[in-house]
């Protein structure tokens, strides 16, 4: 039954990849870090599933060949000081050779030095709130619309059809290819968690506190993620986006945000 | 039975022990944070520096502020970020401003970032030390004076300080919104 | 003199049988009697719980919001996790240890009989009180099991009620682990020395210090969440200076370790039952008590892990991620220690085997999962999603519950006289392995692909898995009720021997079945006992 159920996750892992929309597995992410991320997850996945089939399979051949109904006979054996030293000290390599690419990649998440961007996040029941330090942008960003209509109870709305249904909302955060961003986050009441999965980030926001981490996306494309931390009855709908867009249409968001949307800005207040 | 009395009793005054553990954790956070930088927190009292410039060092100060709960405030850096040398005194300036019709009491919470910089950042005055008082409509400018501490660990470069406002009348009430 | 003041106790002993009437439960101090209360209480708690699981798959079933709204989903994940922590796991191990272990050490009764009594009705008030705020303004705690503040302060009326509830499950916590220590260490059979004392007995004593250790530091947070409430301190209010984070600290201090009262029982249960039914002596004894010693010590020193999207400097994260994946080396030598005794042995598959071997099976995929949490950066994904719903449930369903299981069938014709029905056990025990893994499997894949935990709808790409981990739910609720059968009939089987199987080992199987209400009011000779069946 598990060895069934892990050689289908297996199967399931390989096909799995090519299928995209039928996600199985954390994605490879767009950072160098979320790639990192992956690879240490598959890694420590697949010691798991080696370390499975010894034991399990140890086990299984034990069920089927040492049971009364064939005649066995119990050996009389209790202890044994090398078994115990050996399935001691495998473990503590093996924990080893995964512990030290996790280190390095930990290493790394903290290096937030030299940052392009600053953005200020700051999580509000039930939305998030953007500012960029150094350019004179703020906004809100709340559940879309559609998604906003159709997820209420017995709404008569199709989930399905809605497209990006509670993952939408009404204004991404814009940021450019390649650029190092930095997220200061904090809330305006109770905590809260900024996830995005292809980025490979997730960091709290906590009330009265300043936490830091940052991203440096490869590709152009629209990233989606969810408030992670239980924050009330609408912790289900306080979504993420992020576009990531190539530096010259970045620069062009900015210039139409500082001319026309701070009044939007502040209107949303 | 009377071995079991002496037993029991031992193990409730275990089980109290670790009762009053429980609080002592909370100043033993302090200390924690103090030493490890966890949770951003900074000197809460004036500090008493020495200055000793390393002018071979540039680090970047940006300021953050937020206003918690929608209380009736306003609180603004006057610059969004200043370059520091490491071991020299700086002054800085907040402006806070009463929104509401009604003499408030607020009281700014300082955080740092990353965690690794908060206690190199020295304040040595600072208007969260005390809680600040302000008449209706009021709008006042706030001082800052630090020092960032040249033992600040060379991986970082630029150090967040965050002041969250809170209405005091509010967090007596125990009124979360 | 003494010798007759003695007779004439044990005289007593033997006319003085059970009160008639609800005062011989109300007034118990009978080990056995208070055992099966908390055992029935637990059942009962179970399906309290389970039904709150089912009002959450049904919701997550398809996406869009059918039938609750979002605080009552809230309300329904928090009190899930209260009520089968601390009303269905825990009490379920604390009915066992009464049962079983003065049973397994001979001794007459637990040491402080009317501590057990109060330790017991403690809990259905806890439970009453803490089911009660389902209709109070405000609705009940919906702030998740785990009452992070700030947020949990926003509880409405429920609130002084939520921790009101949970002093009381902690001082009857308290009070169940302090009874089972001095039993354990002071009425012991005179010849049976500690290190020789059965793995139940010795994984409850670690547990029960545990208890001792980490309940009154979850009292001693919430008390904090009380009067940050109700009485202007400002432990973790920002505001008066406070951080919201200690109390994360803090209740993550009792919570770890909680992790393994919940766990080391059940390691306890399934130590007795692989070696009856191989046949065989437990393999490497001693060591197993070292594993389980070394899981407790580790497991005060790990509890930020649950911690790393939180803020930590480098050096915290490093260090809570070591000494977390330490916790592998004792937890894997448990298993190969099992695998061991099996290795050899002549097995036969009866339903306490069947559950003992579900459950070595499963909870080590519950352990990989832990493991595979416990790289730090990895966690950043993983936290709060789906993944970590999947890996709890692994250790604590196919885990604790079905260990819990396991000794339920194993003792039950001890407890009654009579041998439960054989075959509905398996189909139990099938049936539920089926659905659980039906359940819990797919979460893993939600969780990697990017459904946080506590929401109550979901985007359209998480769909077929959680309608699949629904269909398994519903399955996995029902197969239960073939347990509630069999016990119910449990009084019709044919008459179980003494010995009850084959292969029993201990004290247990030397009192007749079922066990009367005095048992060892002179103490046996253990080692005779144990030796009479080698
Ligand atoms: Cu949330
Ligand atoms: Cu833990």
């Amino acid at each position: 039954m598990i060895r069934k159920s892990f050689l289908s996750l297996m199967g399931l892992l390989a096909t799995g990849a090519a299928q995209a929309d039928w996600a199985l597995n954390m994605p490879r992410g767009v950072t160098e870090l979320s790639a990192e991320t992956y690879d240490l997850h598959m890694m420590v996945f697949w010691w798991c599933v080696a370390i499975g089939i010894v034991v399990f399979g140890v086990m299984i051949i034990s069920l089927i060949k040492h049971r009364k109904s064939k005649g066995a006979t119990p050996a009389t054996f209790t202890h044994s000081m090398t078994a115990e030293i050996v399935w001691t000290a495998i473990p503590v390599v093996i924990l080893l050779i995964m512990a030290v690419p996790a280190a390095e990649t930990m290493v790394k998440l903290e290096d937030s030095r030299d940052p392009d961007i600053s953005i200020v996040v700051t999580a509000y029941q039930w939305k998030w709130h953007y500012k960029y330090q150094d350019e004179d942008i703020a906004f809100y960003s709340s559940l879309a619309r559609p998604s906003m209509d159709a997820r209420r109870k017995q709404s008569g709305v199709d989930p399905n059809a809605v497209d990006n249904y509670l993952l939408d909302v009404d204004r991404p955060v814009v940021v450019p290819k390649g650029a190092k961003v930095r997220l200061l986050l904090t809330s305006n009441d109770v905590v809260h968690s900024w996830w995005v999965p292809d980025l490979a980030i997730k960091k709290d926001a906590v009330p009265g506190i300043v936490n830091e981490t940052w991203f440096r996306a490869e590709e152009t494309g629209t990233y989606r993620g969810q408030c992670a931390e239980l924050c009330g009855k609408d912790h289900g709908y306080m979504p993420i986006v992020v576009e990531v867009v190539e530096p010259d249409a970045y620069q062009a968001w900015v210039d139409t945000r500082k001319n026309g949307d701070v009044a939007v800005a502040n209107a949303a207040k | 039975m009377h071995e079991n009395r002496s037993l029991t009793g031992r193990l409730l005054v275990l089980a109290a022990a670790m009762f009053g553990f429980g609080f002592a954790l909370v100043p033993l956070y302090d200390v924690f944070c103090e030493i490890t930088g966890f949770g951003g927190r900074t000197n809460a009292t004036a500090a008493v520096v020495e200055e000793a410039p390393d002018l071979t060092r540039e680090i970047r100060i940006e300021f953050m502020t937020t206003v918690n709960s929608y209380a009736p405030f306003e609180l603004s850096s006057d610059v969004s970020s200043m370059t520091v040398n490491p071991g020299k005194m700086y002054f800085a300036t907040f402006t806070g401003k009463n929104l509401s019709g009604e003499n408030k009491i607020a009281v700014a919470r300082p955080s740092v970032a990353p965690p690794a910089a908060s206690e190199h950042f020295v304040k040595i005055e600072c208007f969260c030390f005390e809680s600040q008082e302000f008449a209706a409509g009021e709008e006042r400018a706030m001082p800052l004076q630090f020092i960032v501490d040249p033992e600040l660990p060379d991986y970082v470069d630029t150090i967040t300080l965050g002041y969250t406002f809170y209405d005091t009348a509010r967090a007596a009430a125990n009124n979360p919104l | 003199m003494s010798s007759t003041v003695a007779d004439a106790l044990d005289h007593e002993h033997d006319d003085h049988g059970p009160t008639k009437g609800i005062g011989r439960w109300l007034f118990s101090t009978n080990h056995k009697d208070i055992g099966t209360m908390y055992l029935i209480f637990s059942l009962t708690m179970f399906f309290i719980g389970g039904a709150m699981a089912m009002v959450i798959r049904s919701e997550l079933a398809v996406p869009g919001l059918q039938f609750v709204h979002p605080e009552f989903f809230n309300s329904m994940t928090t009190m899930h996790a209260l009520i089968m922590v601390f009303g269905a796991v825990m009490p379920a191990f604390v009915g066992l240890a009464n049962w079983m272990i003065p049973l397994m050490i001979g001794a007459p009764d637990m040491a402080l009989p009317r501590m057990n009594n109060w330790s017991f009705w403690i809990l259905p008030v806890a439970f009453g009180i803490l089911l009660s705020t389902l209709l109070m303004p405000g609705g009940a705690p919906a702030s998740g099991w785990t009452m992070y503040p700030p947020l949990v302060l926003q509880t409405g009326d429920a609130f002084p009620f939520l921790i009101f509830s949970v002093h009381l499950m902690g001082i009857s916590s308290i009070m169940g682990a302090i009874n089972v220590i001095v039993t354990i260490i002071n009425m012991r059979a005179p010849d049976m020395s500690l290190l020789k004392m059965p793995m139940f007995v010795w994984m409850w004593l670690i547990t029960a210090y545990l208890l001792i250790a980490v309940m009154p530091v979850l009292a001693g947070a919430v008390t904090m969440l009380l009067t940050d409430q109700f009485f202007g301190t400002s432990f973790f209010l920002a505001a008066g200076g406070g951080d919201p984070v200690m109390f994360q600290h803090i209740f993550w201090f009792f919570g770890h370790p909680e992790v393994y009262i919940m766990i080391l029982p059940a390691f306890g249960v399934v130590s007795e039952i692989i070696p009856t039914f191989s046949r065989k002596k437990l393999f490497g004894h001693d060591s197993m008590v070292y594993a389980g010693s070394s899981i407790a010590f580790l497991s005060f020193i790990v509890w930020a892990h649950h911690m790393f999207t939180v803020g930590m400097p480098l050096t915290g994260q490093m260090f809570f991620m070591f000494a977390t994946m330490l916790i592998a080396v004792p937890t894997g030598v448990k298993v190969f220690n099992w695998v061991a005794t099996m290795w050899r042995g002549a097995m036969t598959f009866e339903t306490p085997m069947l559950f003992s071997l579900g459950f070595v099976f499963l909870f080590t995929i519950g352990g990989f999962s832990g493991l595979m949490l416990a790289i730090a950066p990895a966690d950043i994904q993983y936290h709060d999603t789906y993944f970590v719903v999947a890996h709890f449930h692994y250790v604590l369903v196919p885990g604790s519950v079905f260990a819990i299981m396991a000794g339920a069938y194993y003792w039950l014709p001890k407890w009654t006289g009579h041998m439960y029905n054989e075959t509905l056990g398996k189909a139990h025990f099938w049936l539920s392995t089926i659905f659980v893994n039906l359940t819990f499997f797919p979460m893993h894949f939600l969780g990697l692909a990017g459904m946080p935990r506590r929401i109550p709808d979901y985007s359209t790409q998480f769909a077929d898995f959680n309608t699949i981990a629904s269909i398994g739910a519903f399955g996995f609720g029902l197969s239960q009720l073939i347990f509630v059968w069999i016990v119910v009939t449990a009084w019709r089987g044919e008459k179980a021997t003494d010995r009850v199987w084959e292969g029993s080992h201990g004290l247990e199987w030397t009192v007749p079945s079922p066990a009367p209400w005095h048992t060892f009011t002179t103490p046996p000779k253990a080692r005779i006992a144990q030796e009479a069946f080698e």
